[in-house]
């Protein structure tokens, strides 16, 4: 999809309006919040094991050459193909390339957020192959033209109410008076739309969430099944991952995990966790016949070594935008693009530029949640103040905060003058909003007021305050 | 680009990034190290339990995702435990396996109603069995294997699938699962398809509640033998 980020204070607007995805954003604290605290209290080694994901990660990283080389090397003895993309245009001709060989006119997808950043679907549906979405969230989304808005629920925005309406719409053949009010008969409804297209595809295309180099495998963790119909049905299976996924052993992959469903929707363990390793061999009376692993670059090795580096650790367990006030506020089409709330205002800059993502890590309020609920213990808002400084430096910043900024530091790197201006203000304003203890309008500060009482400051500056607590015996 | 410039593009990006050369033998060394010990990190402490206890947690953990347990003495006794759960059920009495030697070893001829069909899962399947080659008790997780023994479509075509498992085959953590299946498929080998599963297929893509039954089997019946 075409990036929409500049629009982000636009959007983020509009959504705080948006009465249904207010009432689907509201229930994430009961759902994911609550479960993610439940399985983190099941598990006394829980944040132990973070530390670990993270030194396997980090081992990883430093040694990612040799892993990828290790890992190309069980492949294909075992059989599969690896295509090693650069850019998305490169990923995106390999794919091509292997479904017009496949002769596919239908491509079945397990959820792929890789598959979102290089725009598959839109190119293989101009060169005349349909690709259908087997994730239930990315099925109602794909029906919608939308973008995913969250990285594990694509289609948390939306209503039961709206899936009904869409599926009214879109399954024509079905009865007209049939009974669609509740989750349970819409799931049953996807699913047998979905089974025919399940057994019809030529090729299906999967994402993965890990790659192993000690044997060669790609690892998927769904809930539906949808991703193992997706590559166990069609004839030929093209995985697509990006490089970072890798690690050593299938030991390491326990260690990630044990961290990544807890983190991601508070399941001890996700459903179905699956290792796929080349096609099928002799004797197997099904899996594919063909394997294809497409390995996307994409902007990796640019963060490798850089201040975004820990980014690359990131496993896309959505924790973080869980537990962000600013995603809970907007919800994740604000954000514009394919990767929403911290970690996209991270990844999103990295991978498409800071002046097209620039709004995005600005979209924080520091509050450091999503820092302490990481599973991989990804510092991500000191990242997105990296992301702040490089767009300050590159002239992005409106002159008008640049002005107040400018002002601020005056007066800040003058101790004598910022105390003097303080003191003279303090008393003032405690003055004046003596009567109701807070401004509903205040010169200068319209920006806060408009949405927002400022309190009123009780009188004596923080400094003052301190001197006189010291002076206490 | 593709093909071996492609490789060489991003192998020499990464270099570059981490400021190594590709000839450092110490950094293969630490590389091979690993891939060949494969070195356990932090197991958690439950995944250690042992006898009665790992097969209650294992239970315990596979019922708290909506699987159903069931217990047989020996595989003589699972031809009545699978006709009165599809009786009960009101499932049709006929059902479809693989070759595997331990499913083979049931007297299906105690149970004269039921139809067993061979081969890979159908999409109108109803009922399928196989068998689980091994299991982590630590979050009620069967290791399925693919091959002509159980058919990997046989685990998610159906609507209801049925899994055995000898008790001695449920091990603590999945570090001992993956050590029981590196000594039948050897060292950094795997069969094409494992399949680590935890319960019945599940989805909460509408509004956050969970339906179960969204591609895969509505329902996972685990036996345990023995």
């Amino acid at each position: 999809m075409k990036p929409q980020s500049r629009a982000f204070k636009t959007s983020a607007t509009q959504a705080l309006t948006n009465e249904p995805l207010q009432r689907a954003l509201g229930g994430i604290k009961y759902g994911f919040v609550a479960n993610r605290a439940r399985a983190r209290a099941n598990l006394p080694e829980f944040d132990q094991l973070r530390d670990e994901a993270r030194d396997v990660k980090e081992h990883t990283l430093a040694h990612l050459d040799l892993y990828l080389e290790e890992y190309e090397k069980k492949v294909t003895q075992s059989g599969g193909h690896i295509h090693w993309a650069p850019t998305a245009t490169d990923a995106r001709d390999a794919i091509l390339k292997i479904c017009r060989d496949a002769g596919a006119r239908t491509v079945t997808k397990g959820k792929t957020m890789v598959g979102e950043e290089i725009a598959i679907n839109d190119h293989l549906e101009d060169a005349g192959i349909r690709p259908v979405e087997t994730d239930l969230g990315e099925y109602l989304i794909q029906i919608r033209k939308e973008p995913p808005s969250h990285i594990i629920a694509p289609a948390i925005h939306l209503t039961k109410d709206q899936v009904e309406a869409d599926f009214r719409h879109t399954h024509t053949s079905l009865p007209y008076d049939r009974v669609l009010e509740e989750p349970v008969q819409l799931v049953a409804e996807a699913r047998k739309v979905l089974r025919e297209q399940f057994l019809a595809a030529d090729v299906g295309i999967t994402g993965a969430n890990l790659l192993i180099a000690e044997t060669g495998s790609s690892v998927i963790v769904t809930n539906e099944g949808n991703g193992d119909l997706t590559q166990c049905l069609p004839r030929v299976h093209i995985v697509i991952a990006s490089i970072e996924k890798i690690v050593p052993t299938l030991e390491d992959a326990n260690t990630i995990l044990r961290v990544l469903a807890r983190s991601a929707t508070g399941q001890e363990f996700s459903t179905y966790t699956t290792f796929s390793t080349g096609p099928k061999r002799p004797g197997d009376p099904d899996g594919p016949e063909e394997y294809h692993v497409v390995l996307l670059d994409n902007g990796r090795t640019e963060m490798l070594g850089s201040e975004f580096h820990d980014m690359l650790r990131c496993i896309r367990c959505g924790a973080c935008m869980n537990h962000c006030p600013v995603y809970g506020a907007v919800g994740g089409h604000a954000y514009g693009w394919v990767y929403p709330g911290p970690m996209g205002a991270v990844l999103a800059p990295s991978l498409i530029g800071i002046d097209e993502a620039g709004h995005l890590p600005n979209a924080s309020t520091f509050c450091g949640r999503c820092e302490a609920v990481c599973p991989m213990r990804i510092p991500l808002p000191k990242m997105m103040r990296h992301w702040r400084e490089r767009e300050y430096e590159k002239g992005n910043t409106p002159a008008r905060y640049k002005l107040g900024m400018k002002l601020w530091a005056f007066a800040a790197k003058r101790p004598r003058l910022y105390q003097a201006l303080t003191g003279l203000a303090m008393p003032l304003l405690a003055r004046f909003g003596k009567r109701s203890g807070r401004f509903r309008t205040l010169p200068l500060a319209g920006g806060w007021t408009r949405h927002r009482d400022l309190p009123a400051p009780q009188g004596k500056t923080f400094q003052q305050l301190w001197r006189e607590r010291e002076a206490r015996p | 680009m593709s093909g071996p410039q492609a490789r060489q593009s991003i192998l020499d990006a990464v270099r570059g990034a981490l400021d190594v050369k590709d000839d450092d033998t110490a950094r293969k060394l630490t590389v091979q190290k690993r891939l060949k010990s494969h070195p356990a990190n932090l197991v958690p402490e439950r995944a250690k339990a042992t006898g009665n206890a790992r097969l209650k947690l294992f239970t315990d953990m596979l019922e708290g995702q909506s699987a159903e347990v069931s217990r047989a003495k020996s595989v003589n006794d699972i031809p009545e435990i699978i006709t009165a759960y599809l009786r009960e059920n009101n499932l049709p009495a006929e059902l479809r396996t693989g070759s595997d030697e331990l499913l083979g070893h049931i007297p299906w001829d105690k149970a004269p109603t039921l139809t067993r069909h061979f081969g890979r899962g159908q999409g109108d399947d109803a009922v399928t069995m196989s068998r689980a080659r091994t299991a982590a008790a630590e979050t009620g997780t069967l290791f399925l294997t693919s091959g002509e023994e159980n058919p990997t479509t046989l685990n998610f075509l159906p609507d209801t699938h049925i899994a055995v498992i000898r008790a001695k085959d449920i091990l603590g953590s999945y570090e001992d699962a993956w050590n029981a299946l590196r000594k039948v498929y050897g060292a950094r080998t795997l069969p094409r398809t494992v399949n680590l599963v935890s319960g019945p297929s599940r989805t909460a893509d509408i509004e956050q509640i969970i339906v179960m039954g969204a591609h895969g089997p509505r329902r996972l019946h685990v036996i345990i033998v023995g």
